[in-house]
């Protein structure tokens, strides 16, 4: 088996990995990314929608030079469609050629009807099989969709790293998988998951590195519109409202901004563009007119005071 | 680094997280040392960091990791003096509190009923003990709990104690094997088929598994309700050791969440939890600011999966009825149902008039009573039965508005 990049060494190590995939961490993200495949435990991530949680497991993938085993969960999530099926129409089509030929032998056509050749693998077992470049990046993502009794499986699953076809007998991993979990919080996950994990709650970036995350994913965009664009996002972020921008909607708005042709923000493109970036009515009727006028002229005039300075 | 003190220190302050409300484990004090020999311990962030994403769970722990993190890591052996200090007050405080329910129990036990002498009761009560006599049950169910006489009150909760709140279940998306489901279940078919060699597959079929939503209680605790919520929480205790996905929060003039506390199986030590936990008994109301916090804090974490929320208010409110109806309507939306039990319907005559209530009604999909026994069974029974569509309970309600 040919392994990929070797596993960073150090904390720095890890951010640095991380940057070179165009992913902006802090310490404390390294430290729990560094922690979790050094110790071969898993990464619990929680945070609001649109903060960057699946992109860190994705990033690693790709920095890593191993496969993404991606798992989406929603409720009633079960061990069908997670770890293994059995293939039930090869198995139909197996018993009526052995019938056929006459040579339906029970204890054989038992054998070989739950054999690995009829087994499809989906991506709990997928993960544990190993592939290119090393065990690979498991994405559990958005846990908190599924219910309770899936949690329970997992538990299992991640503890030993081991999954039990009752057919079949367990199945173990080689090396096992590094395990990204996240969960956006809309209900609490069970603390006995959460003690097997490293936790880390993703939360909105500062200005600094917003605008470093900005220049990664649209390069393309103007400094000045990119740097007005991030200190209205964290002034927005500062209001009370029912749902605040993630950097996924800064991101959004930046491409949306762009496709305007805008070299820098107006009143009038702030108020057509709101849809990208608050996705509740209360919140963009709030916003809409003089609010958001008043913002961008505290934003305009910070950025004179900072450029002057 | 001498390194060989390292693992006792970690040790030592996990167990001052422990002491200090942090479930941290043996398993978790391992790997907080397996972490912090692993990162650069002389780099202080790494060092924190490490150790914060071996002990802590939730984001809400985050402030008090850190507090103990560094007044632990600078100085050890004051924080074992501040503990020290602090936890004998504490267990002076609280030792009568948890002594005196246990002590009442036990002199119930001990004295057969009826004889248990209570100083309290009035000319007023002794009436009503008469009544109590022939078929007490009975006129517990219809009695307002606010006319109840501690005896009385007693009574209606150990009555309330086995009450259970059967929502009807609604259809999950899991299926289990069943002779009359209406889908194959081609796994259980084929390992049935095993059996005869093949020569007999007899189809098995699975249904769709039901299960009860959610449920969410939001009680209004303020001083027009005190008589109420005092008894609305033996229910409240009742319904969430019932079963799980159940989540409680009271409020006056904040909101507070309850459901740790009313999760403790005796009822007594639930409620004393629960009033440690609430500052604002039977103070004013602020519904609007209140329901702002649970939508903005709580909504999207305890009304996922379609959940039934109740909302148990008298709709008087301090900040008269401001705010309120955008809140409301945030929180009907966010929901599967928003049944609002209000005491005062005890009165034939009530009217929503208040600006409160007016602004609650629109948006609520049933409106019950919720002032004796036979209310909240009532309650019980409405849930239990096939719902009828988004606010057909309250319509004649709103052609009063």
């Amino acid at each position: 088996m040919q392994t990929g990049r070797a596993l960073p060494l150090s904390v720095a190590e890890t951010g640095e990995l991380l940057e070179a995939g165009d992913y902006v961490s802090d310490t404390a993200l390294a430290t729990a990314v560094f922690l979790s495949l050094k110790l071969g435990r898993p990464l619990f991530l929680e945070g609001e929608a649109g903060v960057g949680k699946t992109e860190i497991a994705k990033v690693l993938a790709e920095v890593l030079g191993r496969r993404l085993i991606r798992l989406q969960c929603y409720e009633g999530l079960d061990v069908a469609s997670a770890v293994y099926e059995w293939n039930y129409a090869r198995q139909m089509i197996e018993i009526r050629l052995a019938e056929a030929s006459g040579g339906a032998d029970r204890e054989r056509l038992g054998r070989d009807l739950f054999g690995p050749d009829f087994l499809i693998e989906r991506p709990l077992l997928q993960a544990l099989r190993g592939g290119e470049g090393g065990p690979p990046v498991l994405l559990i993502d958005e846990l908190d969709r599924t219910d309770e009794p899936f949690e329970a499986y997992l538990l299992e699953v991640l503890s030993d790293f081991q999954v039990t076809v009752p057919e079949i007998g367990p199945i173990r991993a080689a090396a096992p998988p590094a395990v990204v979990i996240t969960s956006n919080r809309t209900r609490e996950i069970h603390d006995a998951l959460k003690r097997r994990c490293f936790y880390h709650w993703v939360g909105y970036p500062d200005a600094r590195r917003e605008l470093d995350i900005l220049g990664r994913k649209a390069p393309t965009a103007p400094g000045a519109l990119s740097r007005q664009v991030v200190g209205y996002v964290q002034k927005v972020r500062e209001l009370d409202l029912f749902k605040l921008p993630g950097i996924a909607e800064t991101i959004d708005w930046v491409h949306a901004l762009m496709q305007l042709d805008a070299v820098a923000l107006d009143p009038a493109m702030v108020n057509d563009t709101l849809g990208v970036l608050l996705k509740y009515q209360d919140d963009i009727a709030r916003l809409q007119g003089s609010e958001a006028e008043r913002i961008l002229n505290e934003v305009r005039a910070e950025l004179t005071a900072a450029g002057a300075a | 680094m001498n390194s060989g003190r390292l693992p006792e220190n970690i040790m030592h302050f996990a167990r001052v997280l422990r002491t200090a409300g942090l479930p941290v484990g043996p398993d978790q004090v391992l790997k907080a040392i397996e972490a912090a020999s692993a990162v650069d311990i002389a780099d202080r962030a790494q060092f924190y960091w490490a150790l914060h994403a071996a002990l802590v769970n939730r984001r809400g722990q985050r402030e008090l990791f850190d507090q103990a993190f560094h007044v632990f890591w600078r100085n050890p052996r004051l924080l074992e003096r501040m503990m020290s200090l602090v936890i004998p007050t504490s267990s002076v405080d609280t030792g009568p509190e948890e002594a005196e329910p246990l002590a009442r129990r036990l002199a119930e036990a001990l004295t057969p009923a009826g004889t248990a002498p209570n100083e309290r009761e009035g000319d007023e009560e002794v009436e009503i003990r008469a009544e109590l006599t022939w078929s007490d049950r009975e006129v517990l169910r219809a009695m307002d709990f606010e006319t109840m006489s501690l005896a009385e009150q007693e009574a209606a909760k150990r009555a309330m104690a086995k009450m259970r709140l059967p929502l009807r279940p609604v259809p999950a998306r899991r299926f289990r094997l069943h002779p009359r489901g209406r889908r194959p279940d081609l796994r259980a078919t084929l390992r049935g088929a095993m059996r005869t060699g093949g020569d007999f597959v007899a189809l098995r079929r699975r249904r769709r598994l039901r299960r009860p939503p959610p449920l969410v209680v939001i009680c209004d605790i303020s001083g027009s309700m005190a008589r109420y919520s005092r008894m609305l929480l033996h229910f409240m205790h009742a319904v969430t050791n019932d079963r799980d996905r159940v989540h409680c929060f009271l409020f006056g003039t904040r909101l507070t969440n309850v459901t740790r506390q009313l999760r403790q199986k005796d009822v007594d030590t639930a409620l004393a939890g629960v009033a440690e936990a609430v500052e604002d008994w039977s103070g004013g109301t602020r519904i609007g600011a209140s329901l702002r916090t649970f939508n903005r804090l709580w909504s999207r974490r305890v009304l996922g999966q379609g959940a039934v929320a109740l909302l148990i208010s008298d709709g008087l409110d301090r900040d008269s009825g401001e705010g309120l109806a955008p809140e409301i309507e945030r929180l009907h939306k966010s929901c599967r149902r928003l049944v609002w039990l209000n005491p005062l319907l005890r009165y034939d005559a009530y009217e929503p008039r208040t600006r409160g209530a007016a602004a609650l009604m629109p948006h609520v999909d049933e409106f019950r009573p919720a002032h004796n026994l036979d209310s909240l069974a009532d309650l019980a029974a409405a849930l239990g039965r096939e719902p009828a569509r988004r606010q057909e309970g309250v319509s004649e309600w709103l052609t009063r508005l």
